[in-house]
C-alpha cells in the first residue's frame, strides 16, 4: 500500500491550450446578447433590487417565506407596469443569517450586481452587521427586521424600516393589555442577542408605566437546543411568562415549557416569533391553549379580514390557516413576511416621488423616502394603516393580540397607531448623504 | 425553586444529554479507533438520522409509537448504507490517509448538509414521541420519554460492549484496531472491516438522533453541536476506548446540565473546553486511552 500518497496538482494543471480555450469561451459569453441587452437603453433596463436573504442558517425558515412574499409582490408590481415604467428584477444572495456574510453580501450588491437598493433582511444582528457596509457604499438598505436598531438612529442614513413596526413600539402598545388582562408580575424569556435586548430593555419601563413589573429576565443563547435547564430560574410568584424566542428550536422551547408546568401554568404571553413557521397544532403544544400571542399580521384568516388582506393572502399563496396552499404542513411566517410586501410598495412610491432613474439617484431616493409620512390601508398595505417618521426611518402601525382557541389563533385585541408612538431618539436627516 | 429539586432537575437534564452524547461519541470513537479516520461528517449522520426519522414517522399513520419504532429501525439502516457508500467512494480511494480523510469528510459534511437543505428544507420539524407520559414530581413536571432515552441508551451501549468483547465480529474489529497490518496478515479483510465500522459509527449517531428527535426537532443544522461535543468527549475519554467514551459523556453531560443550570450555559462550554485542554496537556491519550505505540 502506498502510504505516502499525495495529491499531485501538476498532472491536472493548466496547459496553454486549455487556458486559451477558457479565454475564448469567456470572451464569447461576454459578447452574447444577454450581456449587452440593456447597455444602450438605460430607460428600459429593470430596476434591480438586491435581496439579502436568510436562505441558510438559523433564519432559513423566515428566508424562504420572505422570498415567496417578495416574489408575489414583485409579480404584482410588474403586472401593474413596474416602477416608473420599468420592470423590477430581484437578485437574491444568501447571507447565511450571519452578520459578517451580511456585510459582504451588501458589498457584493453594490460593486458586482450594481443593484439600485438592498432589501429584505430580518435578523437584527445581520442588519446591524450589514448597515455600515450599506452606509459606506451609499446604498439604500430597506430592512424588514422588527428590531429597534433602525429607529434608535444608531445606524446610518441609508437604512430604512418602512414596512414593519419596531419592538419598542410593539411593546409599548401592548403593555397596557398585558398588565390589565394577563398579570402584574412578569418573567421575561428572550434570545441573548440584539433582538432579545430590545425586549429586555423596553418591556420593564413599559410595564412599570402600567403598574406592573418585570420580576426576572432570562436570556437564552439563540442556538440553544434544550431549555428545561433555564426554567427553574422562573420565580414561583410569576403571574405571566413573556416569551419571545427565535431559531429552529422554538418548538422545543414551548414543548418543554409545557412539560415543566403542565396545566398548572402561569399566564403566557408570547411573541409569535416563538412559533413562526411552526404548526400551532404540533404534538406537545396543546398546553398553549388559552394563551396569548403578539402577531404582526394574523396567521389565521379572521372573520373581519379586509378585501386587501384576502387578496394579499391569495397572492402570496397561504390558506386560511396560514400554511402554503396545497401543503398544510408548510406553515408561513405570517407575522413578519407582510413587511416585505409593504416595504416594496414603499420603495415603489419613493422611487416614483424621486423620479428615480438609476444608482446616481440613490441620494434622491433616500430624501424621497424620508419625506413620506403615512401609508393608507389597502392592497399595498394589507396589514393596516401606518405612519412613517422620516427622521428615524421607522414606520408605526397597529399590533394584534391573538388568543389560542381550538387550535387556531383568534385576534382579540388590536392596538392603535398612537399607542406605539414614542419620542424620536435622534434624527437621521441631519447626517450627510 | 429550592436547591434539592433544582439539583435533581439539573442532574436529569444532564443525564439525558449524556445518554445521547455517549452514543454519538461512541460512533466517532470507533471510527477513529479502528480506522484512524477523523470523521468530521459524523454530526451530519446524526442529522440524517433525525431527518429520516421525521420522514418515516410522517409516512406511517396510526399510533405515533408505530412510526417511531419504524424510524428507530429503518433510519439507522439507511444512514449506515449511505455511510458505507461514502466510505467505498471516498475514504477507500484516499487509502484512509489521515490528512486527506479530514478534508474529504469536511466535504461530505457540506454535501450532506446542503442536500438536506435542498430536499428537506430549512424548517425544524417535530416527531411525535412514542408515548407522552408526564411524570409529576412535587416541584416540577418531567417528560417520561426523556427518562426512557437514558434507559435505551444504556441498553444500546451494553449491547455494543457485548458485541465488541464477546463476539467474533468484535474480536476482528479489535484486532484491526490493535494492528491492521498484522490483522491483514492473519487473513482479516481489513477493507471490509473498515467499511463495516464506518457504517456502524454512522448508525450509532443516527440511533442517538432518532432517540432525541421527539424532544428536539429535526433540522438541517442540528449536527454541529453533537459533533463538537463528541470530539470533546472522545478526546477526554481516550480515542477508541468504549469505557472512556461513556465516562467522559456522563461527565460532560452532567457538568453541562448542572453548571448551565446554576451558572450559565456559556460557562459550561468554557469548562468543557478547558477540560479538553487540560487532558491534552497532562494526559494526551485521554483518561482511559492507551498511549500510542
Amino acid at each position: 500500500m502506498d502510504k505516502n500518497k499525495t495529491f499531485n496538482l501538476s498532472k491536472t494543471g493548466l496547459t496553454r491550450r486549455t487556458a486559451l480555450k477558457g479565454l475564448a469561451a469567456g470572451a464569447g459569453l461576454a459578447m452574447a446578447p444577454g450581456f449587452v441587452r440593456y447597455s444602450q437603453a438605460q430607460s428600459s433596463a429593470p430596476i434591480k433590487i438586491g435581496f439579502q436573504s436568510h436562505r441558510t442558517g438559523i433564519g432559513a425558515a423566515y428566508g424562504r417565506w420572505y422570498e415567496k412574499t417578495t416574489a408575489a409582490a414583485v409579480k404584482a408590481i410588474n403586472a401593474a407596469g413596474g416602477i416608473n415604467g420599468r420592470q423590477v428584477e430581484v437578485i437574491i444572495e444568501d447571507d447565511g443569517t450571519d452578520p459578517g456574510r451580511g456585510a459582504e453580501v451588501v458589498g457584493k450588491f453594490a460593486t458586482q450586481h450594481k443593484t439600485d437598493i438592498v432589501f429584505g433582511t430580518l435578523f437584527s444582528h445581520v442588519v446591524i452587521g450589514s448597515a455600515p457596509a450599506a452606509g459606506e457604499n451609499k446604498m439604500p438598505y430597506f430592512v424588514v427586521s422588527e428590531g429597534h436598531h433602525v429607529a434608535s438612529t444608531k445606524l446610518n442614513r441609508y437604512v430604512f424600516q418602512p414596512g414593519i413596526t419596531d419592538v419598542k413600539s410593539q411593546i409599548q402598545s401592548m403593555a397596557p393589555w398585558i398588565a390589565a388582562n394577563a398579570g402584574k408580575k412578569v418573567t421575561q424569556i428572550f434570545p441573548d442577542f440584539a433582538f432579545g435586548y430590545d425586549h429586555r430593555d423596553y418591556l420593564p419601563p413599559a410595564l412599570k408605566a402600567q403598574g406592573a413589573e418585570v420580576i426576572a429576565q432570562i436570556a437564552i443563547p439563540p442556538t440553544e437546543s434544550s431549555f428545561t435547564k433555564y426554567f427553574p430560574q422562573i420565580p414561583a410568584e410569576t403571574e405571566v411568562i413573556y416569551h419571545v424566542m427565535v431559531g429552529p428550536a422554538v418548538l422545543t422551547f414551548v414543548k418543554e415549557l409545557g412539560e415543566f408546568y403542565g396545566s398548572n401554568r402561569p399566564q403566557l404571553f408570547g411573541f409569535m416569533d416563538s412559533l413562526e413557521a411552526v404548526d400551532i397544532n404540533s404534538p406537545g403544544l396543546e398546553f398553549l391553549d388559552g394563551s396569548h400571542f403578539w402577531e404582526g399580521s394574523p396567521r389565521y384568516a379572521q372573520a373581519d379580514d379586509s378585501a386587501a388582506q384576502k387578496a394579499y393572502r391569495a397572492a402570496v399563496g397561504i390558506d386560511d390557516n396560514g400554511a402554503a396552499v396545497g401543503d398544510p404542513k408548510d406553515v408561513s411566517t405570517a407575522s413578519h413576511m407582510f413587511g416585505c410586501w409593504e416595504t416594496l410598495y414603499v420603495v415603489k412610491k419613493a422611487m416614483e416621488d424621486a423620479g428615480y432613474k438609476g444608482p446616481e439617484d440613490r441620494a434622491k431616493l433616500v430624501e424621497a423616502t424620508e419625506a413620506l409620512t403615512a401609508f393608507a390601508e389597502g392592497p399595498e398595505h394589507p396589514q393596516g394603516p401606518k405612519t412613517f417618521n422620516g427622521k428615524i426611518h421607522q414606520c408605526f402601525g397597529i399590533q394584534n393580540i391573538s388568543k389560542v382557541e381550538g387550535g387556531k389563533l383568534k385576534v382579540v385585541h388590536k392596538t392603535k397607531i398612537e399607542d406605539g408612538l414614542y419620542e424620536a431618539e435622534g434624527d437621521y436627516t441631519k447626517q450627510a448623504l | 425553586m429550592h436547591f434539592g429539586p433544582h439539583l435533581l432537575l439539573a442532574a436529569l437534564e444532564g443525564l439525558v444529554t449524556s445518554a445521547v452524547l455517549a452514543l454519538t461519541a461512541l460512533g466517532l470513537s470507533l471510527v477513529f479507533g479502528v480506522m484512524r479516520v477523523v470523521n468530521v461528517a459524523h454530526g451530519e449522520f446524526f442529522m440524517l438520522g433525525a431527518v429520516l426519522a421525521w420522514a418515516i414517522s410522517t409516512a406511517i399513520s396510526g399510533h405515533p409509537a408505530l412510526g417511531f419504532l419504524a424510524a428507530l429501525v429503518i433510519a439507522p439502516l439507511i444512514v449506515g448504507a449511505i455511510a458505507l457508500v461514502a466510505e467505498r467512494l471516498v475514504l477507500r480511494r484516499l487509502n484512509y490517509n489521515p490528512e486527506a480523510t479530514i478534508v474529504a469528510t469536511i466535504g461530505m459534511l457540506y454535501i450532506i448538509q446542503q442536500l438536506a437543505l435542498s430536499f428537506y428544507g430549512p424548517e425544524a420539524r417535530p416527531v411525535e414521541p412514542p408515548f407522552s407520559y408526564r411524570i409529576l414530581l412535587p416541584w416540577f413536571g418531567y417528560s417520561g420519554y426523556k427518562l426512557s432515552i437514558i434507559a435505551a441508551s444504556a441498553l444500546l451501549l451494553t449491547a455494543t460492549w457485548l458485541v465488541l468483547t464477546r463476539t467474533k465480529v468484535g474480536l476482528i474489529m479489535r484486532a484491526t484496531q490493535y494492528d491492521s497490518e498484522t490483522a491483514q496478515a492473519f487473513g482479516i479483510a481489513v477493507g471490509r472491516v473498515y467499511g463495516g465500522v464506518f457504517a456502524l459509527g454512522a448508525m450509532l449517531a443516527a440511533i442517538a438522533a432518532v432517540l432525541i428527535v421527539p424532544i428536539s426537532q429535526a433540522h438541517y443544522l442540528m449536527g454541529q453541536d453533537p459533533l463538537l461535543l463528541s470530539f470533546i468527549v472522545v478526546i477526554i475519554g481516550g480515542l477508541g476506548s468504549l469505557r472512556g467514551t461513556v465516562v467522559a459523556a456522563v461527565l460532560i453531560g452532567l457538568s453541562d446540565g448542572i453548571i448551565s443550570m446554576f451558572f450559565s450555559p456559556t460557562l459550561a462550554k468554557i469548562i468543557a473546553t478547558l477540560l479538553v485542554a487540560m487532558v491534552l496537556v497532562f494526559r494526551p491519550q485521554g483518561l482511559f486511552g492507551t498511549a500510542s505505540r
